[in-house]
């Protein structure tokens, strides 16, 4: 078991004549992701290193099995890519496309509810988004779908939830001994598709995941909301860290969410409403390991 | 992005927003013939990218065009110091000449992105003129709430509601229902992130204008408004930050000592944190990105350095994708070029990580290995106290 992505999901890259798909694309079929071939509009009918390409996301998955899709597209038209996939009733589609315009995704997200709404009163399952401007989800030892080196993961108890990738690679290194049940970079935008307690519910749900890391950083509220949502619903231990504790004021460090403003979206009130939630918070991002070995130690 | 006051009410009025008549000048001779133009008494505008302007004296009523002249000689070139520019001030290049008006009411409405429920909001207050954020702490009940669709703009109930919610009658109240809706409108098509009037006039004569106006842009959709994205002052910004983004380096300024070059934007931050934790003080926020190549790590060398508080540098690179043994290259070139003025220390993790730092060890440079991102934080903060 793990959450959302394993050994079963049949993934297609959109974009996947691109550079970074066709990379991308072997890296996730090197480390034994099934991945069914590739989206890039006007080439479908050909083979592009051994993958099949197609015209559309829904003749990808009509002829190829799809139920997963990984989005390289370049930031103006990664909103549509998004819609496609939703449209052809894709249940997993991680974008990793950074840079996508607010707007493109309010629309996007608008798009995603109808098309879930459908989906669900045709008995179909809804589309769960992933990202965008995130390294993707990796279930160790069965599928890898994302940007992140697979060979420092393994399979493992500890289930990681992060809004940065390398942060994320963070954690996973730090908790090799262990090794980790699904990690999943959520990414580092306004406007995320699966948010942090989407992921918690899910850990909490899954019987491999035993206890938890997330990861947060400065702007916005989701970490406030995880922490009620946690207080309220999580029984499994939770380790958190905050990203951006000595950043300033009104300045944007790298994530398009990333930003103290009015002041508000502070590391020291994430830490604070964590930490009443009974989320054991780390100061140091070097500790996050050590203390989930300990309260995965100490769990009932 | 961010755009200047002239700026941000040309874009307004071509959505037909109702602004005061303004011109913009860069000397008295300019600033003279202006203040004629528009009837003699006007506003003389410092144009800065900072709020607090009026406080600061870069905003000066002028009673006829000579002291309008007098006030703009005065005002360009001189450092105007608010409680946004910090202490260093910035200097006043251009003004806005504009037409005084007589104010009735000042109020306040403002528009950005609710990220709990992903859509715009409409933030209308009847306390004008003062920081929206002392309103929220003082009175959170000051402030109305109009959540908008995206797609659809301002409903006219919606702009109705905010009208209300001002407590505007008769001309006025219509005239604000149509200024909240085409404002809406603006907001949605320029791609907008932010925008605030404050104030936002109602005249004696019944007329609803924006006195001021701030406009904050979404970077990322610049791509399709090419006419606003000239619109960019590189003179309002940090030299070595516009230096760094012509390399697609992601930097920040900071008032620290120890120089960090990392890759990744949340372990950027943390590796700040970690400093921070170990007794030092970050110099700056960088991302190299996901690339890391040896060009890229020579320009971020060059860009942490030309920050002469900097007394030591932390690279902490967690290498995925990229291979550590490539990085190490890199930093090893990037080093002999441009000779190692201050200790530097090296954290690599990741694919071929030991062979990176063999790399390292047999390069004859005094770089400094560390385990770990608490080890290598405690030797970098070390280094810069000089011991």
């Amino acid at each position: 078991m793990a959450i959302w992505a394993d050994k079963n999901t049949r993934v297609i890259v959109q974009g996947i004549t691109g550079r970074e798909g066709t990379f991308h694309a072997i890296q996730c079929r090197d480390y034994g992701t099934q991945v069914v071939g590739g989206v890039t509009p006007g080439k479908g009918g050909t083979t592009h290193e051994g993958f099949a390409v197609f015209n559309s996301v829904r003749e990808a998955r009509e002829k190829a099995g799809a139920n997963c899709s990984l989005i390289f597209v370049p930031p103006p038209f990664a909103a549509d890519a998004i819609m496609e996939s939703a449209d052809a009733g894709i249940e997993l589609i991680i974008c990793i496309t950074e840079g996508i315009p607010v707007n493109d995704m309010m629309r996007a997200h608008d798009f995603l509810r109808k098309a879930n709404a459908r989906a669900i009163m045709s008995g179909a399952m809804p589309s769960r988004l992933i990202g965008p401007n995130c390294p993707g989800i990796i279930t160790p030892g069965e599928a890898k779908i994302g940007i992140m080196p697979g060979h420092i993961h393994r399979p493992g108890p500890i289930g990681i939830v992060s809004r940065s990738g390398t942060l994320t690679y963070e954690a996973v290194g730090q908790t090799r001994a262990l090794g980790q049940s699904t990690a999943v970079g959520i990414g580092g935008d306004p406007l995320p598709g699966t948010n942090f307690i989407d992921c918690l519910a899910a850990f909490e749900s899954d019987p491999a995941t035993e206890a938890i890391i997330m990861i947060g950083e400065i702007g916005g509220s989701a970490e406030e909301e995880a922490a009620a949502f946690v207080k309220e619903s999580v029984t499994k231990p939770v380790v958190a860290f905050i990203a951006g504790q000595t950043a300033p004021p009104g300045r944007r460090m790298g994530h398009a969410g990333a930003i103290i403003s009015g002041g508000k979206g502070t590391a020291s009130e994430k830490m604070a409403a964590l930490k009443a939630a009974g989320i054991h918070v780390v100061e140091a991002p070097s500790e996050m390991g050590a203390k989930v070995a300990e309260v995965w130690k100490a769990r009932r | 992005m961010k755009v200047h006051e002239y700026q941000a009410k040309e874009i307004l009025r071509r959505y037909g927003v109702p602004t005061p008549r303004g011109i913009v000048a860069e000397n008295a001779d300019d600033a003279r013939a202006a203040a004629k133009e528009l009837g003699g008494r006007v506003v003389v505008k410092a144009q800065i990218h900072a709020g607090g302007r009026g406080k600061g004296g870069g905003v000066k009523l002028a009673k006829d065009a000579d002291e309008a002249a007098e006030l703009t000689k005065k005002m360009i070139g001189m450092t105007l110091i608010t409680h946004q520019t910090g202490p260093e001030g910035r200097e006043v290049r251009k003004v806005l000449i504009e037409e005084a008006l007589n104010i009735d009411k000042e109020l306040y409405l403002g528009i950005t992105l609710d990220r709990r429920i992903g859509m715009p909001v409409v933030m209308a207050s009847k306390q004008g003129g003062m920081e929206i954020e002392e309103v929220a702490e003082r009175d959170p009940s000051a402030i109305h709430r109009e959540a908008i669709d995206g797609v659809l703009g301002a409903l006219p109930f919606q702009a109705r509601s905010v009208a209300n919610a001002l407590g505007l009658t008769g001309d006025a109240y219509k005239k604000c229902v149509d200024f909240v809706q085409k404002l809406m409108r603006c907001y949605i098509d320029t791609d907008a992130s932010l925008v605030e009037i404050n104030p936002l006039m109602v005249t004696k004569e019944g007329n609803v204008v924006a006195l001021d106006c701030k406009m904050n842009f979404d970077d990322n959709a610049m791509f399709r408004h090419k006419d606003m994205a000239e619109m960019r002052d590189l003179n309002e910004e940090d030299p070595l930050e516009v230096e760094a983004s012509k390399f697609g380096l992601n930097y920040i300024t900071l008032d620290g000592n120890v120089g960090c070059m990392v890759n990744g934007a949340g372990l950027a931050m943390a590796t700040m944190d970690i400093i921070k934790l170990a007794g030092g003080q970050p110099a700056n926020f960088l991302d190299v990105g996901g690339g890391a190549s040896a060009e890229q790590v020579k320009n971020a060398f060059r860009i942490i350095l030309s920050d002469k508080n900097v007394k030591a540098i932390l690279i902490n690179i967690f290498g995925g994708i990229m291979r550590c043994d490539r990085i190490a290259e890199g930093v090893v070139s990037a080093s002999r070029d441009i000779g190692l003025p201050v200790p530097v220390v090296v954290r690599l993790e990741g694919t071929n990580v030991d062979l990176g730092k063999e790399i390292l060890s047999n390069s004859g440079l005094p770089l400094i290995t560390a385990d770990g991102m608490w080890d290598a934080a405690q030797k970098v903060v070390a280094a810069a106290q000089g011991k």
